[in-house]
């Protein structure tokens, strides 16, 4: 018998495991979305699971998200623990109250009467092609309001361990992924493939150790790629909201220096709200140069290849700040 | 009763006694009350349904002295709110719900306590009628400790078991509802979920979308419109196209009750909760009722509406008085036995007050708590960087 080897899994295979051994390990976990079963996903995230659990578990929808989410949210306050997918998270605007002022609310102003226990999921931000109503970033959105916990994967591990986490957990969860990595395939660790892998929500993974600090939201890839000098700290932050302030201040207070980046737009975004923080903190009296943000350009999305190219962060937009930062 | 009966005869006694007159007593003893009565009740206007509750109610006394009971609580509590809010002790909002206590009243005769109830922003008598008491509710207005969410909600946000508010968004409810009438199938527990709105709310898109999946699904849903006529200072001819609030639901049965009548209103909701635990799917019921005070405290009620209607339907459709006067003229009881529950409610009610208005205010150390459930203690960020603020679960 072979010893399991560590494998080589897609971040979409990932988060179909993550959803088949929570379906699995608890009865009261169910799937709802446009298209989750019998189409097997839109993105075939969810394939295979409505033809192994059934309708009662794995339900399609009306195109109706103000009404299903609410559905799923009601479900959660009396004692299910849903998982609602809106096909992208654009269309989350939609029933951005009930996530908002029905979930993310309830258990404060309820003084702990009233728990839910939900997890909205879905492709964030940018794709290949598809415009400008359908590209946005909602990181930002979402990590403003207290009562969110809002998680932002990256690679394979990332999305089964921390889905598993974010089911797990009792409180509403907006798990935000991204469409143009459910292909992209990573290794997964022989820990990673076991049925109870988890990483805790609110922690950020130091990437790759080095002498300068970069955080990325989305983009780690980029930053993992050769192109890039390899003293480059890399800190994925895998976690929005709780984000995981120490160890970015740790990491600034070694490396002298920072940078994030991510897909969304400028103002107002996870690249102000952490520079702010590090301001605000320890770190600040360690930094040799002022943090800097790089983010996608601050305009709707447009369509055509070389205009949509150029509206994200490329390699060379980050190569080009973290020089800067440097004085190189 | 028998005690209160040997009360009062003892009392008469010694007053006879005191000055030698005769005093002439209307003492009943318990063997003379009607145990239970038989009432017609107005029928209910049907759509996509054969028949309707039945067009009569049986009134036991037990039931008919706890509904008055309960009534009468109710209204007194809601006075007693304006009378605060007036002082500027209670603040914000405030939704008063006198006028139209037969619905939670008859509703909750009609449900199983184990059953669930969502409703919107006028929610103080469904938070009494499922489970709450008077003390926890107003200081929840005060904004107290004691208050039923600890001070933390107000007015449109309590709870209690089974009670998932209070709601401060209109027809924010409406889906929530659904999805717990959907939690409520999927365990199997033969429980529904009734799930108010108010005609304002009626028009609202997202109670569309709700019809269409509980009715897709089959949830034990019963969707209760309480049709005050009017949605803040709209009357219903200004916002609505179709006001037959009972139809809206389209291939949703449903029933037009007159919502002053407690039995209507129970007969109703036992007719509907049969048909949702029949498996049928979702049911609707409009309510037709009356609210005496303005949308809320900071609404007169007199600019979009004229005082003559509102003491008109005080005069004729009142629901405390139409029951009282059943129970009376069908010697279910007498003028004493309820003044001694009007007394009783008063003192409840007046105990309630002084704990709301003496009760503390909430810990400031509490302040960041509840941000989440069964989670590690956290850091929160305060007015500025140096602030040290926790949260706990």
């Amino acid at each position: 018998k072979t010893s399991a080897a560590s494998l080589q899994m897609t971040v979409r295979d990932a988060l179909n495991q993550a959803m088949d051994e929570e379906l699995e390990r608890d009865e009261l976990v169910f799937l709802l979305g446009e298209e989750v079963a019998q189409y097997d996903g839109a993105y075939k995230v969810s394939r295979g699971l409505w033809k192994k659990y059934g309708d009662k578990r794995i339900v399609d929808t009306p195109i109706t998200e103000m009404g299903f989410a609410g559905i799923a949210v009601g479900a959660a306050m009396a004692g299910l623990r849903p998982i609602c997918e809106f096909m992208t998270f654009n269309f989350s605007m939609q029933a951005i109250d009930q996530v908002i002022n029905s979930a993310a609310k309830t258990y404060y102003m309820s003084a702990g009467l009233q728990p839910v226990p939900v997890v909205f999921r879905g492709p964030n931000g940018a794709s290949a092609g598809v415009a400008a109503q359908h590209s946005q970033c909602f990181a930002a959105w979402y990590g403003h309001c207290p009562g969110l916990k809002v998680i932002s994967p990256w690679n394979s591990e990332d999305a089964k361990g921390l889905l598993k986490s974010a089911i797990r957990d009792d409180n509403p969860v907006v798990f935000l992924e991204n469409e143009l990595m459910y292909g992209v395939p990573f290794e997964m660790s022989e820990e990673a493939q076991s049925k109870d892998f988890t990483i805790p929500i609110g922690k950020a993974k130091v990437e790759r150790p080095g002498l300068c600090c970069q955080i990325s939201h989305l983009h780690i890839q980029l930053l993992l790629s050769s192109l890039l000098p390899s003293q480059f700290q890399v800190i994925n932050l895998r976690t929005i909201r709780p984000m995981d302030v120490e160890t970015i201040e740790t990491s600034v207070m070694k490396t002298n220096h920072l940078v994030t980046v991510e897909g969304g737009w400028p103002q107002f975004g996870v690249g102000a709200e952490i520079c702010a923080m590090i301001m605000e903190g320890p770190a600040f009296n360690y930094l040799d140069a002022p943090a800097v943000r790089v983010t996608g350009v601050d305009i709707p999305m447009p369509y055509a290849k070389i205009l949509e190219d150029n509206s994200v962060p490329q390699i060379k937009d980050i190569i080009f700040s973290v020089k800067k930062t440097l004085n190189v | 009763m028998r005690k209160m009966l040997t009360i009062i005869s003892n009392v008469l006694r010694a007053s006879t006694k005191k000055n030698g007159a005769r005093v002439v007593v209307s003492s009943r003893s318990y063997a003379d009350f009607t145990p239970q009565a038989s009432f017609d009740i107005k029928g209910c206007d049907l759509h996509r349904l054969e028949e309707g509750p039945a067009q009569q109610a049986v009134l036991t006394r037990e039931e008919g002295l706890q509904y008055y009971r309960t009534l009468q609580m109710m209204r007194r509590m809601e006075l007693k709110a304006d009378q605060l809010y007036k002082q500027k002790i209670i603040r914000g909002f405030c939704h008063l719900y006198d006028g139209q206590e037969a619905c939670a009243v008859g509703i909750e005769a009609g449900i199983n306590p184990t059953d669930h109830l969502i409703t919107a922003y006028r929610a103080h008598g469904y938070t009494l009628t499922r489970g709450g008491t008077v003390r926890e509710i107003m200081a929840e207005l005060t904004g107290r400790r004691g208050g039923i969410a600890k001070g933390k909600g107000g007015s449109m946000h309590m709870y209690t078991k089974n009670f998932y508010g209070g709601n401060g968004i209109v027809g924010a409810q409406v889906p929530l509802g659904a999805g717990v009438a959907l939690a409520c199938k999927y365990q199997g527990r033969n429980e529904l979920c009734v799930t108010l709105y108010g005609d304002g709310a009626a028009n609202q898109g997202q109670i569309f979308e709700t019809y269409n999946m509980a009715s897709l699904w089959k949830l034990p849903c019963i969707f209760i419109c309480e049709n005050n006529k009017y949605g803040m200072g709209t009357s219903v001819e200004r916002a609505a196209a179709s006001t037959d609030y009972y139809k809206r639901g389209d291939f949703i049965p449903g029933l037009r009750v007159d919502g002053m009548d407690v039995l209507c209103v129970r007969e109703a909701t036992k007719f509907a909760a049969d048909h949702c635990r029949a498996g049928k799917g979702p049911i609707l019921m409009e309510l037709q009722t009356y609210r005496y005070h303005g949308h809320s405290m900071s609404d007169p009620g007199v600019s979009y509406r004229t005082r003559e209607e509102i003491q008109e339907v005080r005069s004729k459709s009142d629901p405390i008085s139409m029951l009282k006067e059943r129970m009376l003229s069908n010697n279910m009881t007498n003028v004493e036995e309820l003044k001694e529950i009007d007394v009783e409610v008063r003192k409840e009610i007046e105990d309630a007050a002084q704990f709301a208005t003496t009760d503390p205010e909430p810990p400031l150390e509490e302040l960041c708590n509840h941000l989440f459930s069964n989670d590690q203690p956290l850091e929160v960020r305060g007015t500025h960087p140096w602030t040290k603020l926790k949260s706990v679960s």
